[in-house]
C-alpha cells in the first residue's frame, strides 16, 4: 500500500496541482522580494521573532494568567476550553444565554479545529462565514486546503457552478462579480445575526489585547453589528507585550501574502466602550487548549511558536505536489506533519504517524518560517517516535541489517565489491514495489564498489594513504 | 538543516570521508577530492574502515541504528584532523544531524561523535572558509549550471563552491529559477514517494534546461544520481559532475 499522500498526489488532476504550485511559488517568491526590500537581515527579525515566541510559551502558564487578568480587566470574560468538545459547549453556552439564533464568522483555523459550524448548525444555530473563501468552502460542504488561502485547490469555474447552485446570481466567473455577489449576500447575514465569533492572531498578555488581520474587513463587520463577540483563540497565540506586536505584525502579513500589513488590522481591548457608537456589549475570549498543553511536555514544544501565516505550505514541494487535503486533516503540509500527530495526544498519534514521512527533509520550510521553527528536525523526532512505538507506516524500511553492515568495515568492503553483481541484474525486477516503481523512472548509475580505495592502492607516487 | 558557520578545526593534514555513495557508485569523485586537496597542499588520510554517516537510518527515524553508525564514524575518525567530505548533505549529518540524534545523551555516550561535530567540512567550504583559497587556477570554457543541495542551506557550501568555480577562466555561471526547491531524492522519500520525487525532479529538471548549460554541477552526488537516472528516462541527460570534478579538470 503507498503512503496515502503519495496515494492522493497521484489521483490528484493536473490541474488542481498546477493551481496550487503556481500559487505556492509565486507566493513564495514575492514574501522573498518583499522581506529583502525592507529588510537588511530578514533572518535575524524571524530569529528574534521565534525567540519571543520561545519565551512565551516556555512561560505559557503565567503568560495565560496575566492575560487572564488583562483581558477580564478590559471587560472581556475569559473562558478556558481543554478540548474541542468543551470548546464548542462554551460557545453554545454563551449564544444560548443571549438567545442568538445566527452567527456570523470571520475566518478562524481554531474553530476549523473544533469543528464548531457543523456542531452549531446541528444545534439549530445558522452560522455563516464571512471571509471569501471560506464562504465558499462552507456553501460547497468542502474543507480549507491551505490556512492563509482556503480555496487555493479550487477553479475558478466551479466556484461559479457553486453561486449558481445556491442562488447567488447566474453562472459567471469573474472574480470581481463572484466577490460583489458574495459581499451583497453577506451584508444581510451581519445584520440579522446575533453573535459575531472571531479567531483572533495574536493576545498581548500585557494589555488583553487582541489583534486581528484580515484583508477583507469581515471580521469589522461580523463584530459591529453585533451584540455578543466571542474569540475563539489558542493559548499559544499569547504574546508578551503590545510592542512584541510589531515583530509579529510585520513578518505575518509579508511571509503569508508578501503584503507589508494586512488591509485591516484591528486591535481590540474589551468590549464597546459607552462613548463608542457601536459594538459589541459582551465580548468573551475562549482559551482553547486542545492538545496543546501537552505538547508543550514534550520534545516538538517549538511547534507552539507558528503563527498560522502559511509560508511552510507555499514553499513545501510536497505540499505543492499533493495539496493540502493529501494531510487528512484541519493543518495541511509541514507545519499539519508535525502538528496533526501531535494534536491529538497519544490516541490519535498513530493515525497521523505517516504524515512526518512525506518530507524529503529538504528544510525550505525552515528557511521561511517567520519564527525560525525547525520543522525538519520535527519531523525527525516524529519518525523516532513512531519508530520507537512501533508504528508500521508504508514506507519504513528495516535499518538494522544496515547498521550492521556500516559497523562492520570488513563485511562493508566485501559488500561494496560484491555488489557489483548489481550491474548485472534487469532492474526493473526488484524485489519490492516501491524500488520497482522508483526504477520504472529513473536509472541507476553503474556500480563502482571499491574502485576508489583500488585507485588509492595503485596510485603512483601516492601522497594519500589509509 | 541548517549548518550555520561555526569554529571548526583547519589544518593542512586532513582525513576523508568518502561517502557510502562514492564507495558504491562514484569512485571519479572522491579521487578528484584527493586531487583537488593535494594540490590546495593538503595531505590526506583516509581511514580504511569508514563506511557511512548513518543519514539513511537517521532519516528513518531510526536513531538507534543511525546512532550506532556514528559512534563507529566516530571512532575510524578519532583525533583531531579536520574531516573532509565531498558532500554537504553527510556533512550536516555531523554538524547538525548527530547533534539531534544524541540530543539528551551524556558525553560518555556518545563515544566522540560530539568531536565530529567540530571538524568536519564540506570540501569547497573547506578550501574557500577554511584554507582561505579564492581563486582556482585552469581554463574550461563551459556554461555551468549550479544545483545547491537541500543539505547546504544555510552553510558556507553555495558561497565557496561559486567563488571556486567561477573563478577557474572561462567557466559561466548560471543560477537555476526557484533553487529552494528540492530535487525530490531525500534518500527513501524517493522510494516511498516516487510520484512526488519525480514531479519535483521533473521541475526540477525544467528549471535546469532552462539555462541551457552544458552541465549541472552540485555538491551532492544523491541529488545529481536522483536528477539524472530521471532525466536519462525522459531523454533529456546533461553532463553532471560533481564540483571537485570541475576542479580537479581544470587543474589538467
Ligand atoms: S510553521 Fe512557520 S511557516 Fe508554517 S504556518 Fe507556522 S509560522 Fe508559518
Amino acid at each position: 500500500m503507498p503512503n496515502p499522500i503519495e496515494q492522493y498526489a497521484r489521483d490528484l488532476s493536473e490541474e488542481t496541482r498546477e493551481a496550487v504550485r503556481k500559487s505556492g511559488a509565486l507566493t513564495t517568491g514575492q514574501r522573498v522580494e518583499i522581506l529583502q526590500k525592507d529588510y537588511e537581515d530578514p533572518d535575524a527579525l524571524r530569529r528574534l521573532a521565534g525567540e519571543i515566541k520561545q519565551h512565551t510559551i516556555d512561560h505559557l502558564d503565567s503568560y495565560l494568567e496575566q492575560a487572564e487578568a488583562s483581558l477580564t480587566k478590559a471587560g472581556a470574560k475569559v473562558h478556558f476550553a481543554s478540548d474541542a468538545d468543551s470548546a464548542r459547549q462554551c460557545v453554545l453556552g454563551i449564544l444560548q444565554q443571549s438567545d442568538v439564533q445566527r452567527v456570523v464568522k470571520s475566518k478562524s483555523m481554531a474553530t476549523e479545529e473544533i469543528h464548531l459550524n457543523p456542531f452549531l448548525e446541528k444545534q439549530g444555530i445558522e452560522t455563516v462565514e464571512t471571509d471569501l473563501g471560506e464562504f465558499i468552502i462552507q456553501i460547497d460542504e468542502d474543507t480549507p486546503s491551505h490556512i492563509v488561502r482556503p480555496i487555493i485547490h479550487k477553479k475558478r469555474e466551479e466556484v461559479a457552478e457553486s453561486f449558481e447552485k445556491h442562488g447567488l446570481g447566474d453562472y459567471n466567473t469573474d472574480p470581481e462579480t463572484i466577490t460583489r455577489r458574495a459581499r451583497v449576500h453577506l451584508r444581510e447575514k451581519y445584520m440579522q445575526s446575533g453573535a459575531g465569533i472571531t479567531g483572533g492572531n495574536f493576545v498581548s498578555a500585557e494589555s488583553g489585547r487582541i489583534v486581528l488581520v484580515t484583508n477583507e474587513g469581515n471580521a469589522r463587520f461580523s463584530m459591529a453589528p453585533n451584540k455578543v463577540h466571542i474569540a475563539v483563540i489558542g493559548i499559544e497565540k499569547i504574546v508578551p507585550r503590545d510592542r512584541d506586536l510589531a515583530v509579529f505584525l510585520n513578518l505575518l502579513a509579508r511571509s503569508a501574502t508578501a503584503q507589508q500589513l494586512t488591509v485591516y488590522t484591528q486591535f481590540i481591548k474589551g468590549p464597546r466602550m459607552p462613548s463608542q457608537p457601536s459594538g459589541p456589549e459582551e465580548m468573551h475570549v475562549v482559551f482553547l487548549d486542545n492538545g496543546r498543553s501537552q505538547i508543550l511536555g514534550e520534545s516538538c514544544r517549538e511547534i507552539l511558536r507558528c503563527i498560522r501565516c502559511g509560508a511552510c505550505q507555499n514553499v513545501c514541494p510536497v505540499y505543492r505536489h499533493a495539496s493540502g487535503h493529501a494531510y487528512r486533516a484541519v493543518y495541511g503540509g509541514p507545519i499539519g506533519a508535525v502538528l496533526s500527530p501531535l494534536l491529538g495526544g497519544k490516541a490519535s498519534f498513530p493515525e497521523y504517524a505517516d504524515l512526518p514521512k512525506a518530507s524529503s527533509l529538504c528544510g525550505a520550510c525552515r528557511e521561511v518560517c517567520p519564527v525560525d521553527i525547525p520543522i525538519p528536525d520535527m519531523l525527525l523526532k516524529l519518525r523516532h517516535k513512531g519508530k520507537k512505538q512501533g508504528v508500521s507506516t508504508p514506507g519504513s524500511f528495516p535499518m538494522a541489517p544496515f547498521a550492521t553492515l556500516a559497523t562492520s568495515p570488513t563485511a562493508w568492503r566485501t559488500a561494496m565489491t560484491a555488489a557489483r553483481a548489481m550491474n548485472y541484474l534487469p532492474m526493473k525486477l526488484a524485489p519490492i514495489k516501491p524500488l520497482r516503481d522508483w526504477l520504472g523512472d529513473r536509472t541507476l548509475p553503474k556500480w563502482r564498489g571499491g574502485d576508489f580505495r583500488r585507485w588509492l592502492k595503485t596510485r603512483k607516487g601516492n601522497n594519500a594513504d589509509a | 538543516m541548517a549548518t550555520q558557520s561555526i569554529e571548526r578545526a583547519v589544518n593542512t593534514e586532513v582525513q576523508l570521508m568518502m561517502t557510502c555513495l562514492c564507495d558504491a557508485f562514484y569512485a571519479g569523485v572522491a579521487e578528484a577530492t584527493v586531487r583537488v586537496l593535494e594540490a590546495a597542499g593538503c595531505r590526506v588520510h583516509v581511514p580504511e574502515d569508514q563506511t557511512c554517516c548513518g543519514q539513511p537510518a537517521f532519516n528513518g527515524g531510526d536513531f538507534e541504528s543511525s546512532r550506532k553508525i556514528a559512534q563507529h564514524t566516530a571512532k575510524v575518525f578519532s583525533g583531531d584532523l579536520p574531516i573532509i567530505v565531498p558532500s554537504g548533505s553527510c556533512a550536516a549529518m555531523h554538524l547538525h544531524g548527530n547533534g539531534l540524534q544524541f540530543e539528551n545523551a551524556p558525553d560518555e555516550g556518545q563515544m566522540g561523535v560530539r568531536s565530529l561535530a567540530k571538524r568536519t567540512w564540506e570540501v569547497c567550504d573547506f578550501l574557500v572558509h577554511g584554507l582561505g583559497k579564492t581563486t582556482w587556477p585552469g581554463r574550461l570554457d563551459r556554461r555551468v549550471a549550479i544545483h545547491d543541495s537541500c543539505h547546504t542551506r544555510g552553510s558556507g557550501t553555495g558561497a565557496a563552491m561559486r567563488t571556486l568555480l567561477g573563478s577557474i577562466a572561462g567557466v559561466e555561471l548560471l543560477e537555476i529559477g526557484q533553487a529552494e526547491q528540492c530535487c525530490g531524492f531525500g534518500g527513501t522519500f524517493s522510494v516511498t514517494f516516487p510520484h512526488i520525487s519525480t514531479g519535483m525532479g521533473t521541475l526540477k529538471l525544467d528549471e535546469v534546461h532552462a539555462k541551457r548549460p552544458d552541465m549541472l554541477v552540485s555538491g551532492d552526488m544523491s541529488c545529481l544520481m536522483h536528477l539524472n537516472g530521471l532525466a536519462e528516462n525522459q531523454e533529456r541527460a546533461l553532463p553532471h559532475c560533481h564540483a571537485v570534478e570541475v576542479l580537479a579538470e581544470a587543474l589538467g
